[in-house]
């Protein structure tokens, strides 16, 4: 069983998030830059299922050299193969044009289940899985919290939480799987296979190296654009409700609640 | 001179810091308060591979340098795992499984190496008796030679892992006439005949490790477990005492990032007199001679590590200047991240406090400062 793990790399979640002055991007300086902590739950399931049924486990990362890092992470889990689709053309691309480069990539690939992260904890906004199973022509299913890949190898059984109840999907293979936390407890890379990922191969591909356009990629690109980016609103300090008896608190209180905060 | 660490070295750390940060630290408190030993956590530092890092794959280790070594101890420190654990951890592997790597014979390492790898056995190492410490060759505890083996008579005081420990490295004399050189270095599984553990004695810091007497009452033990030849185990001992002084030293070192990491934390947090007391002169200089202590000593320790990696097996004066520096030198940054916290640092939850108590074994353990200037001066 073939598969392949989109990854993509996100400020850790302890960073403290500064807006850039450009109003539309953050500062990176201080970032320390990690794996989508959902793509980690795809990896850990993608090396259970090898364990299980033999096969690849390919890595796929999309940005910056510093994508490296993570892909080698990956590697060190366990993962065999990683690939790194890196060019300037691609700073500044929206979900779409992710997905499109992700789809080119992986369509030169043999392939039995993707897995994505239901979402990039940084954007939050979870079009990259769908976007790319689109484009690939096969079933997503999303938000996943349990894979079950039935014994020949064909089909697969999923599980995904909603609203309290569990809704059960069976599909084909090949199909795409985005992951929701719960789904497993990540491994952590031990030093042996640390020291073996360094062995692994790690390549490295353009745009054109995948027969894209890179028009339709960057900021250019971009079917959606970010307006701005604004920090949530400082927490305006509490106040005292003053009065002498409680009658004359609970109307000061019934006043503000209606006149200030406007909830009631 | 190369001061950098390669990426896989910084990898395995981030990684060490992650594991210990969600499986073990949570634990920590509780047990450094209970004075409880955390089987659970230390089964697990054996699942990741801590226990065994510097030995070989085929013996269940993972190949790793010393320097990669003395860095994940440097990161478990970091992460915030009590000094108990850490303690329990490097009396386990550096005194008792590296001995055994080290001088045994391949049926000794077979046996034990794999198993104190994994966890599925903990081990300590008998040096120190109720009447000898500093004082090593005044041991009285013998080791009688039969035809069949040894028999072992006399107390160990103050052992680490002691009272769970499964393998015990004992040193005794097969010679008494001799001093140094009538000591030898013998293997002791935890049901023989004739041994036994004290309780657990009550300490002040690293309390979730557990430290008893070992006692010795006829205890019959076959001849193949002697470790090298006899007359040999006062040569071993002082090649662990180097390991107990550097790779062992590490989670100290780490530590007090750990607990400057809270100091910094907590004085931008907390205002006084209208603005955060990080703002003020007399916090600053205490932040600044943490950071001037950790810098140091993680100067020393690697300085050390390094060394092995070149293959220099003994570097007596370099230990004895880092475990005399981090013993004694640590006490003034560790009281001055109380002294920051104010009465919270005075309390369990702030884990200053722990960091206190912890470090005060430093310079008593494995070797006192004032040993530790003998050693120094002799050797200068």
């Amino acid at each position: 069983m073939n598969i392949i793990v989109c990854l993509k790399q996100v400020p850790d979640t302890e960073t403290q998030i500064k807006v850039a002055s450009d109003s539309k991007s953050i500062v990176t300086d201080d970032v320390k830059w990690v794996m989508n902590p959902y793509d980690e739950f795809g990896v850990e399931e993608a090396l259970r299922l090898k364990e299980k049924f033999g096969g690849e486990v390919t890595v796929v990362g999309l940005g910056p050299k510093r994508v490296t890092e993570s892909i080698r992470t990956a590697l060190a889990m366990g993962a065999d193969k990683g690939i790194l689709i890196s060019d300037d053309a691609l700073e500044g691309s929206d979900s779409l044009a992710v997905a499109k480069a992700l789809a080119a990539a992986i369509k030169e690939l043999e392939y039995d289940l993707i897995f994505t992260g239901q979402r990039g904890v940084d954007d939050d906004l979870g079009i990259v899985g769908a976007a790319c199973a689109e484009l690939l022509g096969i079933p997503q299913m999303s938000i996943i919290v349990k894979v079950e890949v039935a014994e020949d190898g064909k089909t697969v059984k999923v599980t995904r939480p909603v609203e309290g109840e569990n809704l059960v999907i069976e599909s084909s293979l090949p199909a795409l799987i985005t992951t929701q936390k719960g789904l497993n407890e990540p491994r952590y890379a031990s030093l042996p296979g640390i020291m073996k990922a360094k062995k692994k191969p790690l390549e490295e591909k353009t745009l054109s190296d995948l027969g894209l356009d890179a028009a339709g990629f960057g900021e250019g690109g971009r079917k959606m654009k970010i307006v701005e980016l604004t920090p949530p609103p400082a927490r305006a300090a509490g106040k005292i409700v003053e009065g002498e008896t409680p009658q004359e608190k609970a109307a000061e209180l019934a006043k503000l609640l209606h006149d200030e905060a406007k909830v009631i | 001179m190369d001061f950098s660490f390669t990426d896989e070295q910084m990898m395995f750390k981030d990684q060490v810091i992650r594991f210990a940060t969600k499986e073990i630290v949570p634990r920590s408190r509780e047990h450094d308060l209970m004075g409880e030993f955390d089987f659970q956590s230390f089964r697990k530092l054996g699942e990741f591979g801590i226990l065994g890092l510097h030995f070989p794959e085929d013996l269940g280790g993972s190949d790793a340098d010393v320097v990669t070594t003395t860095l994940a101890g440097e990161a478990l420190g970091e992460a915030g795992v009590d000094g108990g654990l850490n303690l329990a951890y490097g009396a386990h592997t550096f005194l008792c499984a590296d001995t055994i790597f080290a001088h045994g014979t391949d049926a000794q390492r077979e046996k034990y190496v794999p198993k104190l790898c994994s966890g599925e056995l903990i081990g300590c190492m008998g040096l120190t008796e109720p009447g000898a410490g500093s004082d090593v060759a005044s041991m009285t505890t013998h080791a009688q030679k039969r035809e069949d083996g040894y028999v072992l008579n006399g107390n160990k005081m103050f052992i680490t892992n002691g009272p769970i420990a499964d393998v015990a490295v004992v040193y005794a004399k097969t010679d008494k006439e001799q001093k140094h050189a009538g000591i030898s270095a013998f293997i002791v599984e935890k049901d023989t005949p004739g041994f036994s553990a004290g309780k657990n004695l009550n300490k002040m810091g690293v309390r979730s490790s557990h430290t008893s007497e070992l006692i010795f009452d006829d205890c019959k033990i076959p001849k193949e477990n002697l470790i090298g030849r006899e007359g040999a185990g006062f040569l071993m001992a002082m090649q662990t005492v180097e390991w107990d002084r550097s790779a062992l030293m590490a989670p100290f070192v780490g530590g007090m990032t750990y607990v400057l990491k809270r100091c910094i934390g907590y004085a931008k947090e907390r205002h006084q007199f209208g603005r955060p007391i990080y703002q003020y002169q007399a916090i600053k200089h205490k932040l600044a001679d943490i950071k001037i202590f950790i810098e140091a000593s993680r100067a020393l320790v690697y300085r050390i590590a390094w060394s092995k990696d070149q293959g220099r097996l003994l570097n007596h004066l370099e230990a004895a200047v880092a475990k005399l520096f981090i013993g004694d030198w640590s006490l003034g940054p560790a009281n001055d991240a109380v002294t920051l916290h104010g009465g919270y640092g005075y309390c369990h939850e702030y884990d200053v406090e722990r960091a206190f108590r912890d470090g005060r074994l430093a310079p008593i353990g494995g070797g006192t400062s004032e040993i530790a200037k003998q050693i120094i001066t002799k050797l200068i």
